[in-house]
């Protein structure tokens, strides 16, 4: 819960049938409780995507349940599946279609990395190569619980966005960018191959 | 209806259409799915006569799927007689013989009619050359049409005579044939955590020029 208001008080009002809340919780709330994911699959992860939303797991009860045909109207992108450096554009596209706030899951092993497809030459070696994202599950294709996890990962980081001060969410700030370069067809792959404002290669220690 | 033999099928379509050339490609493995290689100027009217033969009626085009053979030389041992130290013996001779590289598309055929098959025809191009050609088989079987344009995009083979020629499964800005085995994919290594063997040979190029960077030209096979 927020530091704004003393936990003590908080719990005294309330004992009093007083609830006071802040204007952070209650649009976090509002948030975090309704996020409409973009509807869109890419290969074997998207038909557990498909369960996770369906009767069985029922991500309705997180409140994620309405998938939406428009980017504009998403706030949540998840990448379920195989990229292809042909798909590849399309997807940075429709992410820079989306309206701010928006947050991405990077579901399964080849949305994370190319996964089986690492060492091949026409999949992407992981989409976090052109666009930011927000929580990765790995997995082949992960089960609906690893998506719900995810979901809720999701939800508890926008909790803990603030509205204000330097440490403001993202979408909350003007110098950050919210669209990012669409990479062209190349002739022998993309161009850029990766975006390096936003993916760097993970430096190891080889001593 | 049991399907003719290879051999059968080969006089009979030479028979009706003249001037074709038909080789039969042995394959003595398990499979034993032996081939018939046609020359690539009687291909169209061979592949008519092997759908509309009443015998053969071969309708039905499963799978069209390309090779790319290498210039390979083939050794063969030979007995040969010699005359060694002023008596006739025999001696083995190794005789080395060059083929030079070519593309090929291999079409599966079978019967819906008939309930037979498989009958495989193969056609080669004459080099490795980019603009390697062959004749289409899509007018005369239509379920070849996009294995005809994934092997135009993958191995490069021109298909004369094709409706819609373009790639299919890559961009079309790409410019490479990526299932020829001298396709060399772009130099987008990626770090791994214990590279080895080609990996290890691929980092260490990648890292050449920037050694600070990942330092996996350092690293010894046995680490």
């Amino acid at each position: 819960m927020s530091e704004q208001i003393d936990e003590g008080l908080r719990s005294e009002l309330q004992r009093q049938g007083i609830w006071v809340t802040s204007m952070q919780d209650l649009y976090n709330w509002g948030r975090r409780s309704s996020i409409w994911p973009l509807q869109f699959g890419l290969a074997c992860c998207a038909i557990e995507m498909i369960a996770t939303a369906a009767s069985r797991y029922d991500l309705a009860r997180f409140g994620g349940e309405i998938f939406r045909p428009s980017p504009r109207q998403a706030d949540l992108m998840i990448v379920a599946g195989t990229v292809t450096k042909k798909m590849a554009p399309q997807i940075v596209r429709l992410y820079n279609q989306m309206p701010d706030p928006k947050y991405v899951i990077s579901m399964g092993a080849c949305a994370i990395s190319g996964g089986p497809f690492k060492e091949g030459y026409n999949v992407l070696k992981g989409i976090d190569r052109y666009i930011p994202v927000d929580v990765y599950i790995p997995g082949c294709p992960p089960r609906p619980e690893a998506l719900l996890h995810a979901f809720m990962e999701l939800q508890r980081k926008i909790d803990e966005q603030k509205l204000t001060g330097a440490d403001r969410a993202e979408h909350l700030n003007a110098a950050q960018p919210s669209e990012f370069p669409v990479p062209a067809f190349g002739a022998h792959d993309l161009e850029p191959p990766a975006n390096p404002d936003v993916f760097e290669p993970p430096k190891i220690d080889r001593t | 209806m049991t399907l003719e033999s290879l051999e059968q099928i080969k006089g009979r379509a030479q028979a009706a259409v003249p001037g074709a050339k038909i080789d039969i490609i042995p394959n003595t493995g398990p499979s034993q799915q032996s081939s018939l290689l046609i020359d690539n100027e009687h291909a169209l009217a061979v592949a008519r006569f092997l759908r509309i033969d009443p015998a053969l009626q071969l309708d039905f085009c499963s799978n069209v799927t390309g090779v790319d053979w290498l210039e390979r030389t083939l050794k063969k041992k030979v007995k040969v007689k010699k005359v060694v130290d002023g008596e006739e013996r025999e001696v083995d001779e190794t005789t080395e013989e060059k083929i030079p590289g070519y593309l090929e598309a291999v079409y599966h055929l079978y019967s819906m009619t008939h309930k037979h098959g498989l009958v495989v025809i193969r056609m080669r191009t004459a080099d490795r050359a980019d603009d390697a050609r062959l004749p289409s088989l899509t007018p005369i079987w239509r379920s070849a049409e996009f294995q005809e344009r994934e092997i135009f995009d993958l191995y490069g083979i021109r298909f004369d005579g094709h409706p819609d020629l373009r790639r299919i499964l890559m961009w079309d800005e790409f410019q490479d044939y990526p299932m020829r085995k001298d396709y060399r994919e772009p130099d987008d290594y990626e770090y791994e955590p214990t590279p080895h063997d080609a990996v290890l040979a691929r980092a260490r190029e990648h890292y050449a020029p920037r050694p600070h960077l990942d330092g996996a030209e350092n690293i010894t096979p046995q680490q």
